[in-house]
């Protein structure tokens, strides 16, 4: 069942920000994700709506090779990601 | 003015060694009759025939009434897990596979699920190497009639603890089967297996031959319907001229191993620190250390791994791809997913006996422009 704050693995947590990449294919998904959080402050939530599987598996390595938070995929599909630095 | 080829995807196929070229030729004079019947020309062709058996089963180590030819590796694949589970049915309906095995034999794997089979699927780290505890545990289970474990990534080339996992299947009574497509020709393939496969192709040999090794003692049973071809392990006459070819290449190309894979893994040590070095945001993977002596996978951030293809195509160089976007279905590389790798943007490079350190050259010097143009031209440089 949805967890009705939409927080996936992150209990709790709105994101602060919500980018729609449905429909887009890899590695459209990653781009706009990484093109995107540095704008935000450190610490904010992005969630990333992304239908292509590519991306459950592109944006957790995007994650890992530029040291930011992958909170965990969302209801949607969608993933979670912390801004860190 | 346009490049010479440089073909760098011997994992698929192996150019035709040219001893298998001769045998190829040569048989196709001799070797066209029914080895079964019983005028001369037959015989003569029946004479090939145990030939080629005999020295298969010699490079590989086995009895040649253990060995059958097959229409190719992945009928070799689906046969060899089909007719695992078959022969051990009443033990129970459980496969236990690793996470990076072989589309073949995931596709059998299908099959068997969907007769009301059940599999279970053992992980991978990130380096794609076998969760041996899990494997254990998961052979001790209930009901396992067969285990699948593939002796060397096809993707990303990481070798397989296949002793450790063979112990683990000895310790539960379940038999092994090992995928050894990569392997054989290559490297020594390690004991304690129950049953093999590979595919000619990958060693030089013509396409359409496939290995399929059945150990003495294994309970096995064919799949398909009765046929005496092959000690009724696959039906259908073999395609003696090339099951003649492909056992010269494999002849040869076991004879020349070890000094094929001291020449080419430290170029693809080079290639592995090269593209690291000098492409920025890459991500090469697999296990630097036990791996395959040929073949090398990377992934370029941001980039189209089709178009990322087509611009290698266009500068001469032939690799192969586990993005998502090169392929006609939607699902990145299982195996990349399986160790949480990047998936996009991915290139796996698999060298052969003819590739030069002059070709890895040119690959290394040419790739970092490719990619920044490519980088660029999407609007994503210094992302």
């Amino acid at each position: 069942m949805p967890d009705p704050t939409g927080g996936g693995n992150a209990p709790g947590h709105r994101p602060d920000e919500v980018l729609d990449c449905l429909g887009q294919r890899c590695p459209l998904p990653v781009i706009a994700l990484a093109r995107r959080l540095p704008e935000l402050p450190v610490g904010a939530v992005i969630r990333v709506l992304a239908d292509d599987p590519a991306a459950a598996v592109d944006i957790p390595a995007w994650c890992r090779m530029r040291s930011q938070e992958f909170l965990g995929a969302a209801p949607g599909p969608a993933y979670d990601v912390r801004r860190t630095h | 003015m346009i490049p010479s080829p440089v073909y760098l995807d011997a994992a698929t196929a192996a150019p035709l060694h040219p001893v298998a070229r001769q045998a190829l030729l040569a048989a196709l004079d001799d070797g066209w009759t029914d080895p079964d019947r019983l005028y001369a020309p037959a015989r003569r062709a029946r004479q090939l025939l145990d030939a080629a058996r005999e020295a298969t089963a010699e490079a590989l180590g086995v009895r040649p009434d253990e060995l059958s030819f097959t229409p190719g590796g992945t009928s070799a694949a689906h046969t060899a897990v089909l007719g695992g589970l078959l022969g051990r049915q009443r033990t129970g309906p459980v496969l236990v596979h690793s996470a990076i095995e072989h589309s073949a034999v995931l596709h059998a794997a299908e099959q068997h699920v969907a007769r009301a089979g059940t599999a279970v699927e053992v992980p991978v780290d990130r380096f794609g190497r076998l969760d041996l505890d899990g494997w254990s545990r998961a052979v001790a289970g209930p009901g396992v009639a067969l285990a699948a474990l593939i002796a060397a990534s096809h993707e990303v080339g990481t070798v397989q603890p296949v002793e450790g996992a063979a112990a683990a299947c000895a310790d539960s009574g379940v038999p092994l089967y090992v995928d050894a497509a990569q392997a054989v020709g290559r490297m020594p393939v390690p004991a304690g297996w129950s049953v093999l496969s590979a595919s000619a192709r990958k060693w030089g040999g013509p396409p359409g031959v496939g290995l399929l090794v059945v150990r003495k003692g294994t309970r096995w049973e064919s799949p398909w319907p009765a046929d005496e071809h092959e000690s009724g392990r696959t039906p259908g006459a073999v395609n003696l001229p090339a099951v003649v070819a492909a056992a010269a290449s494999l002849r040869a190309v076991t004879a020349d191993a070890a000094a094929q894979a001291a020449r080419l893994s430290p170029l693809v040590d080079r290639i592995r620190a090269r593209v690291a070095a000098e492409v920025p945001d890459v991500e090469v993977v697999g296990d630097p250390e036990r791996r395959l002596p040929h073949l090398v996978t990377f992934s370029c951030l941001y980039v189209d791994g089709e178009a990322l293809l087509h611009a290698l195509d266009r500068r001469g160089f032939a690799v192969s791809s586990g993005s998502s976007c090169t392929s006609s279905t939607l699902r990145p590389s299982h195996v990349l997913e399986a160790m949480g790798v990047l998936s996009h943007g991915n290139v796996r490079v698999s060298l052969h006996a003819g590739n030069t350190e002059a070709d890895v050259e040119r690959f290394l010097a040419e790739l970092p422009e490719i990619v920044a143009d490519l980088r660029e031209q999407a609007g994503v440089a210094g992302l």
